[in-house]
């Protein structure tokens, strides 16, 4: 029966048109109808208008905050990232282990947690704030709290990404290079980097990505002044709040097509990954 | 000449070990830790008494009985999907396979409010469905069947996910076997498959369930804070916080940090016991 089919292998096992039957009408039902209602939503507009939208003051001001903070909680996240994998992989020290499960703690902490209690330790009386504050630096309300919300939230995604590739850097390699007077830093720059670069880029674009669209843990230490800290989220909300729906479905189309682009990104990184692996062995 | 190079090696790169060491725990502590901890400073910072005396507020417990009644709607019906979809792209060579896994991993890089903004598009006064809605006074968006739509996109993927590599890595000759010798397809499902990816699925519901528990942009689009009725636990700890009552949004912070910590334990416990597996 399966073999008619024509595009499906014939298999004995049974239960192929029960499983895929549920998980399309399921996968359309929730993904695919929802999706495509807000496409049509923000198409059924005339094209100068969608742009006018997607283009006027305050949306531009909220991409450069969106993208900007993203850019630089994802780089902050790359550097110290690449340290601690670093740390986890090559040195054994007291607390490794839970240091090594308190990485994920971003993955599993709700982000309205992790808003609130930033913006309470970040303001000028908080346990962080008070310190800032003789200092001149002030992180609660401004776009300086955004970066260190999008930093939390991104923590995991570069660690978990690099550790792996870490793990898999050839020892003898190092010893060869070091043994023909290459120093430590020749070693890290032309053995160590050069293997795990795809994996941090990876670590990087999953940070970035997850950080454009987050919400929760930023709206509470953002300050959410117009033109000045707000976020793209955010925006989309305040029109929804406004019974505005053609402006939130044009704003909502650009910010899905731009996560369909670090979609394609992260696929075509891993295909770099893989292939420079496979180009190895 | 050489010794003393390799000594002056040693102890640089002592220095370097301390000295990275020092910064990755700095890092973690500013940016996670300490926030971490300060949920619990301020939830209890003004005792134990005012702490559940926040928690047993009213609209409090409704919210946890929101928040519970949507993962318990939620995390069932995702993981019946998560396991038909990982049979069907497991057990099975069809065409459009990867365009399927692709479609499952989208509710990943979609902004959470980008997916209640689909739902409210879908079943708003201004929707698709709206007028029928109102016709036969059937509420979606601001109610319980919005919360339950907007965490099922966004918690879509997390089962599957984990089952997809594992049973594909396992193959197909076991229940092959199992079906070839006579066994029917739930026997075959629940005697050969089911045993060898336990671990899998356990920690996909674990997850699935955090982040069903947890959501807050996707719910907040949908719900529309009505006090009592339509704030789940994290839209309850954002009502309180704009109130300024600190305590009370504090104490249901530190139940979904609970939560979290929990999950992580055991995720980590369910990690350890599968590598011990493994070494077996």
């Amino acid at each position: 029966m399966a073999a008619a089919r024509g595009w499906v292998s014939p298999s004995v096992l049974p239960g192929f048109g029960l499983t895929l039957g549920f998980a399309g009408i399921f996968l359309a039902a929730i993904v695919l109808v929802p999706m495509a209602a807000l496409v049509m939503k923000a198409a059924s507009l005339p094209l100068p208008e969608l742009w006018r939208i997607a283009t006027e003051p305050r949306a531009l001001a909220a991409y450069r905050l969106s993208f900007g903070a993203s850019l630089i909680a994802a780089g902050i996240n790359a550097v110290f990232g690449f340290i601690i994998a670093w740390c986890l992989v090559r040195y054994d020290f007291p607390g490794r282990r839970l240091v090594d499960a308190v990485i994920d703690l971003p993955f599993a902490l709700p982000t309205a947690v992790s808003g609130i209690a930033l913006a309470t330790v970040f303001a000028p009386q908080g346990w962080l704030g008070r310190w800032l504050e003789p200092l001149g630096i002030q992180v609660a309300y401004t776009w300086l709290g955004v970066v260190v919300a999008l930093t939390l939230i991104g923590v995991p995604f570069v660690v978990r990404s690099v550790q792996p590739a870490l793990e898999e850097v050839d020892a003898s390699l190092e010893e060869a290079a070091e043994s023909l007077g290459a120093s430590r830093t020749m070693v890290f720059l032309r053995v160590i980097l050069p293997t795990v670069l795809p994996s941090l880029a990876t670590g990087f674009t999953l940070a970035l990505a997850r950080a454009v669209g987050e919400y929760g843990s930023v709206i509470f230490i953002a300050g959410n002044l117009p033109l000045k800290t707000e976020i793209m989220p955010l925006l989309i909300v305040i029109k929804l709040e406004q019974y505005d729906y053609l402006g939130a479905a044009a704003l909502g189309l650009v910010m899905l097509c731009v996560s369909f682009v670090m979609l394609l990104t992260i696929n075509a990184i891993n295909g770099w990954r893989i292939r420079r692996a496979a180009g190895r062995r | 000449m050489a010794g003393r190079s390799l000594r002056r090696d040693r102890a640089q790169s002592r220095l370097a070990r301390v000295l990275l060491i020092g910064i990755s725990l700095a890092f973690l502590a500013v940016i996670l830790v300490v926030p971490v901890v300060s949920v619990l400073g301020y939830a209890f910072s003004r005792g134990l008494g005012v702490y559940l005396g926040a928690l047993r507020a009213p609209d409090t417990l409704a919210s946890i009985r929101l928040t519970l009644i949507t993962a318990a709607i939620v995390v069932p019906l995702n993981t019946v999907f998560g396991v038909a979809a990982a049979w069907a792209i497991a057990k099975f060579d069809f065409r459009g396979k990867q365009l399927l896994i692709t479609l499952i991993d989208l509710p990943f890089s979609v902004s959470p409010v980008i997916a209640g903004l689909m739902f409210v598009l879908l079943f708003g006064a201004q929707g698709w469905f709206g007028p029928w809605l109102r016709e036969h006074d059937f509420q979606i968006v601001y109610a319980l069947p919005g919360i339950v739509l907007a965490t099922l996109l966004v918690t879509f993927p997390y089962v599957a996910r984990e089952l997809i590599p594992i049973m594909q890595l396992q193959g197909r000759e076991a229940e092959e076997a199992a079906v070839s010798l006579g066994a029917g397809g739930w026997t075959t499902f629940f005697r050969v498959t089911l045993p060898s990816i336990r671990l899998g699925l356990l920690y996909g519901v674990i997850l699935c369930n955090a982040r069903a528990m947890g959501e807050f942009g996707a719910v907040a689009v949908v719900s529309g804070h009505i006090r009592g009725l339509t704030t789940t636990m994290p839209l309850q700890a954002q009502v309180l916080y704009d109130e300024y009552d600190l305590v009370g949004a504090f104490a249901v912070a530190s139940l979904l940090m609970l939560l979290a910590l929990f999950t992580l334990i055991l995720k980590t416990l369910v990690e350890a016991f599968g590598a011990r597996r493994r070494r077996a």
